[in-house]
């Protein structure tokens, strides 16, 4: 099978490369007892059609490019394509439901590494890799863009917290925060509303001018080589500025890539960062836990509200209960999603499919359905979610499911029901 | 024919069974130690362990717990699988006779019934196979040959031991068939009776020692 389109010989090299004892072993011992299927939310929202279960989208992409040896033309390959990008979010439920803790999202992200490098990546995806490669983010912002937003977002908060500042580039910080893309283009507010967190938790930190992108949509794409340079970006900002630790602000997936996987992709030892990483929900307990943030119990949020557990925050990076010692601090109704915690659905957003582009919308949104009905269940008329994917991704179910629910991140309760000590006031420093 | 499939033969099966499995298993450790990197920087053995053991209770697992006639009847096959062998009376007189080992064993009724509970299961998971959509889509006739390699040496043992049909061909069968399962076991699926353990460790591991979340 000769196509000019397929670089068969790089494939079949890739197929040997991954092929370690894990791969073996899970390919030949799957016994096809389906019971992956119910774990599935693409099976569960197409109403139990056995071709999303994950067993048979592992059969059909990874499996058959094994069983072929890599000798497969373009049609198959974007047969697959669909499959790895469209039916799948890497949300990784599955292995908790294999008798055998098979895990099946590696297999789907080993495949998924295969049609990125045929140039099959969804092209909301590829963008994004453009600009990394271009600019470090995956906006494509320029350096003076961002500063000049973190100063602006400065300025804009100086009036509520006199003398509060948005430190880029400061040596020997305790920690380097790093923000999702979206949040200088779109949303310059969160880092208005981190900034004052940070402010008044006396926190030691800065923004760094180059790296400051934590996320990593090459990843889910399966680009090696720029999902390596952008945790690299951080790595090296980190060490250049001599911090302690890497903030994440909350997004899942950027905390997945810096604190668990980066360190795989550069060979450092051990797996472990070469500066320890923490995510939000960890930094932000952690300032309550320890009373540098006071919650004004007068402002607490009396309305109901649940908790979105992000797959790459709760079952692939055990912050489950920290979130929840945040939640019961900030709210006085809170309900659970059934399931939750490591059990969790994802939202339908996951796995970079919320910035696939137009052409995954419909399919997003009906993935989404579980979710939806998850919230609806609860009653709840708030959704806290530390993650900018499921963020967007529960807005537009919000809209799709009309489920009259308002989403918000940690950050932005916080900094509106912390206590603000007095000498931080305006007034007290005017006088 | 009796002595050569108790003789020569027994010691090929059992003996394929042992050196195939531990050719496996250091093959596969080597090739981890090698090519995944990821399973030993975490390895852990209390997350292994816990892993183990809530999938290796009846409902020590949330998706055990959604699948309560599959967990019963699943449990009920490989428990029977596992210990009517090894536990049958006339098996132990066999291995008193040659080689001089015996240990407990059950009542011949209480095998007898074991071994219609084992039937009965595989016949329910072969109908699982065919009625249940999910689990049809990722069958293969190879999953099939497996369940009937399971099964015949239980199949024929009840033959044998209601002396139904020609007692000496069906005893002679059902020696072939028990040899044949256990030479099969490292080459098939059926290895899953000993990679479970390492897989279930890694994922304990991979979830727990480096995440911090349970796998049950």
């Amino acid at each position: 099978m000769d196509d000019v389109d397929v670089d068969t010989e790089f494939i079949k090299e890739t197929l040997k490369a991954l092929k370690g004892a894990r791969f073996k072993a899970w390919l030949q011992i799957c016994a096809h007892c389906g019971l992956c299927a119910d774990s599935c939310l693409f099976y569960l929202a197409h109403d139990k059609d056995p071709k999303y279960m994950p067993s048979y989208k592992v059969a059909k992409t990874l499996g058959k490019l094994y069983k072929r040896k890599g000798k497969v033309d373009r049609g198959t390959l974007e047969e697959m394509a669909e499959i790895l990008y469209g039916n799948c979010t890497l949300c990784r439920r599955c292995a908790m439901y294999c008798p055998f803790g098979i895990d099946i999202a590696i297999m789907m992200s080993a495949a998924r590494i295969i049609c990125c490098s045929q140039g099959l990546a969804p092209d909301g995806l590829k963008a994004t890799i453009e600009n990394v490669i271009k600019t470090g983010n995956q906006m494509g912002m320029s350096t003076e863009d961002f500063i000049e937003t973190c100063e602006w977002m400065a300025e804009e908060t100086e009036e509520d917290l006199p003398g509060l500042q948005i430190p880029i580039d400061k040596d020997g910080a305790e920690m380097m925060y790093t923000v999702n893309a979206r949040e200088p283009q779109f949303y310059p507010q969160d880092i208005a509303e981190a900034a004052m967190i940070f402010h008044v938790a006396g926190e030691d930190w800065t923004l760094p001018s180059v790296g400051w992108d934590c996320t990593n949509l090459a990843m889910f794409a399966g680009d090696t080589k720029t999902m390596a340079k952008q945790v690299k970006l951080v790595y090296d900002a980190a060490e250049r500025l001599g911090v302690k630790k890497i903030g994440i602000t909350e997004c899942g997936h950027a905390y997945r890539a810096c604190r668990f996987e980066g360190p795989y992709w550069l060979g450092f030892p051990g797996g472990e960062p070469p500066v320890p990483v923490v995510h939000s929900v960890e930094l932000f307990a952690r300032y309550v836990r320890e009373g540098r943030i006071k919650i004004d119990p007068a402002k607490r949020v009396t309305e109901p509200v649940t908790y979105q557990d992000p797959c790459n925050i709760s079952r692939s990076g055990g912050l489950a209960e920290e979130a929840r010692y945040l939640v019961n601090a900030l709210c006085t109704d809170f309900r659970e999603m059934e399931p939750n915690r490591e059990h969790n659905h994802c939202c339908g957003g996951g796995g970079g499919y919320m910035p696939m582009g137009p052409r995954f919308k419909k399919r997003r949104l009906e993935s989404g359905r579980i979710k939806a009905e998850q919230i609806r269940e609860t009653g709840a008329k708030i959704v806290i979610v530390p993650c900018h994917n499921c963020f967007d991704q529960i807005r537009d179910l919000d809209k799709e499911y009309d489920l009259g629910v308002k989403v918000v991140h940690f950050k932005t309760l916080i900094s509106q029901m912390m206590i603000i000590p007095d000498d931080m006031k305006p007034n007290q420093q005017a006088s | 024919m009796y002595d050569l499939v108790t003789g020569p033969f027994a010691w090929v099966a059992f003996g394929t069974f042992v050196i195939g499995m531990i050719v496996k298993l250091v093959s596969l450790i080597i090739l981890a130690r090698k090519k995944d990197k990821v399973v030993f920087d975490h390895l852990d053995l209390g997350w292994s362990i816990r892993s183990i053991f809530y999938w290796l209770i009846p409902f020590g697992s949330r998706g055990m717990r959604q699948k309560p006639v599959f967990t019963i009847i699943s449990f009920a096959f490989h428990v029977c699988l596992l210990t009517t062998p090894i536990f049958l009376l006339s098996h132990n007189i066999l291995w008193d006779e040659k080689w001089h080992i015996t240990w407990w064993t059950v009542s011949e009724r209480t095998a007898d019934y074991m071994t219609l509970i084992l039937i009965g299961s595989a016949m329910f998971l072969v109908i699982r196979r065919i009625v249940s959509p999910e689990v049809r889509i990722v069958t293969t006739a190879y999953d099939y040959i497996l369940i009937a390699i399971a099964t015949a040496p239980f199949i024929t043992g009840y033959l044998a031991y209601h002396q139904w049909f020609d007692y000496k061909t069906i005893l002679i069968i059902h020696i072939i068939s028990g040899e044949v399962m256990l030479i099969a076991i490292p080459f098939t699926k059926l290895s899953h009776m000993v990679i479970f353990f390492l897989s279930r460790s890694h994922i304990g591991s991979e979830f727990g020692q480096r995440r911090g979340s349970k796998t049950w």
